[in-house]
């Protein structure tokens, strides 16, 4: 080949394998959603991925957004200062928690908690020929072993929001009442005649969209896991990184949707 | 009962089968013996339809593997995996009563139960193991759990895929005489894969050795001392010298 052309030649591949991967990531996106419509139906499977996605994270994002309500009610004081308005911390914490950092700081918390382990886990199962051995009991994995993962985080990510959603507040109102002086009673005030339904259902939209992406990029790597240590790790890195990246740019896509709704 | 006809299946560039035909008649324990990588595994997947072949055909019963119900003819099969390959999350008996306590064959969780704790008496297992969790397990225990769970729901056709790699030479011996019994007793059709001739002379009824993606030879487990085969003769005497070229 042209040495010219060796560039060229690198770009094309690298896209058509990333077409590639986006086109087995839709297919199989798409295999799951039509078997959650579809009998047979694994309801202790299911309740077992609630406890292990929802219930455990509850730790990891109620810290995350206690921390993050407090860091921004001092940015905002701080920030708001320079013109005049430190008035407006209780209202910005609760419109900034439950519009924006709510979901994607709960959705990028749970990515790394729980995209990783179901790429470990699926992985480990793919090497060790787990999943083999479900086929020749009859049972299909993609039914038994994504669907309940799938659902359990969908379900559980807009639940964790809401909980971040009141945690972080209280994380700023913490920090306003005890540091920056604000009363109690009017932060309160503040904040809920402030907030309006969409802002909590947009968020809890969003959360609910980041839980089914956290899933699918973890079931998917793992599944597809290489051979090995080396494979397995390698599923778990590129599932935390390609769900990271796809709450991001379903975060900016959603923020653009409902904007312009 | 199985048949094999001109069988391929490459991996990109590497040509793992290239023509293979093998018959397993009913109720026949038959081992395919050869070296690694030379497409032992892949010949089981393909007859699971765990791997689908380039070309060629494979039945059983006349019935193409890849057409009809999964389910129902996957449940004419069980199948002991190399290591175990038993679901960590999962207690001892839940593995063996798998296939009862899910899809058609489902039974009520205390008769699934009394099944399970039954086929691991049967290979050798105290009804207190039931209740561990496989990495609870040695090696040996778990290739039995393995076992029990390959028959729990008494298939007419079982796969052993390499049954003694990894244990010593007396759990071995166990597992290759449970394996014998356990076929004899249940008349199922046993299609075994190993390079370990101690368990070819204790299971096999037939040997085919598998060599460069083709069946080398086959005959009855009574004849492979006495072959000429020149592959044959190596692989049976473990000859560094001779016609299957070692990596060194």
């Amino acid at each position: 080949m042209n040495p010219l052309l060796i560039p060229f030649a690198t770009i094309g591949r690298s896209t058509l394998g990333m077409l590639r991967v986006i086109g087995q990531v839709t297919i199989y996106a798409g295999q799951a959603i039509s078997h959650i419509l579809r009998p047979p139906f694994y309801p202790r499977e299911l309740l077992w991925q609630l406890l292990q996605i929802g219930w455990l994270s509850l730790p990891v994002v109620g810290l995350t957004a206690l921390f993050t309500g407090g860091a921004l009610a001092l940015q905002i004081f701080a920030g708001g200062a320079r013109f005049n308005a430190e008035a407006v911390v209780p209202q910005i914490v609760a419109i900034g928690i439950v519009r924006e950092l709510g979901p994607v700081l709960g959705g990028l918390m749970v990515a790394g908690r729980v995209a990783a382990a179901i790429a470990a886990e699926l992985g480990t199962m793919k090497v060790t020929e787990q999943i083999d051995a479900l086929v020749t009991l009859s049972t299909n994995p993609l039914k038994y072993l994504t669907v309940p993962r799938i659902l359990a985080a969908t379900i559980s990510l807009p639940i964790l929001v809401a909980v971040g959603d009141a945690i972080g507040i209280f994380g700023g109102y913490l920090v306003s009442t005890t540091r920056l002086g604000f009363n109690e009673a009017a932060y309160l005030r503040n904040t809920v005649d402030f907030l309006e339904l969409w802002d909590i259902t947009s968020g809890l939209i969003k959360g609910a969209v980041f839980g089914f992406i956290v899933a699918l990029m973890g079931c998917y790597h793992g599944m597809n896991s290489g051979r090995g240590a080396q494979g397995v790790g390698r599923a778990t890195t590129n599932a935390v990184v390609s769900a990271s990246i796809m709450i991001l740019a379903a975060n900016y896509l959603l923020t653009e949707l409902f904007f312009n709704a | 009962m199985i048949r094999l006809d001109n069988v391929h299946k490459a991996f990109g560039s590497k040509r793992v089968l290239q023509g293979l035909t093998l018959d397993v008649a009913r109720g026949e324990s038959c081992v395919i013996i050869g070296g690694s990588g030379t497409g032992k595994s892949v010949c089981l997947k393909c007859v699971l339809g765990l791997v689908t072949p380039d070309s060629g055909s494979i039945t059983v019963d006349g019935q193409d593997v890849q057409s009809g119900d999964r389910d129902a003819f996957l449940a004419r099969f069980g199948m002991l995996f190399q290591g175990g390959a038993l679901f960590d999350s999962l207690p001892v008996w839940q593995n063996v009563a798998f296939r009862l306590q899910r899809g058609p064959q489902k039974r009520p969780k205390a008769q699934a139960r009394e099944i399970a704790i039954e086929k691991l008496r049967r290979v050798g297992l105290k009804p207190d193991v039931a209740d561990l969790f496989p990495s609870e397990l040695s090696g040996g225990m778990q290739k039995r759990v393995g076992l029990a769970r390959a028959i729990a729901a008494e298939p007419e056709i079982i796969f052993f895929d390499e049954p003694t790699t990894g244990l010593d030479p007396i759990m071995s011996g166990v597992i290759n005489d449970l394996i014998r019994e356990i076929v004899t007793e249940m008349g199922a059709t046993a299609l075994t894969i190993t390079h370990d001739m101690r368990s070819v002379r204790a299971i096999a009824d037939k040997v085919a050795m598998l060599h460069e993606g083709v069946i080398r030879w086959h005959g009855p487990v009574a004849q492979i001392d006495t072959a000429d085969d020149p592959y044959l003769r190596q692989f049976v005497n473990g000859d560094a010298e001779g016609p299957i070229a070692a990596v060194r």
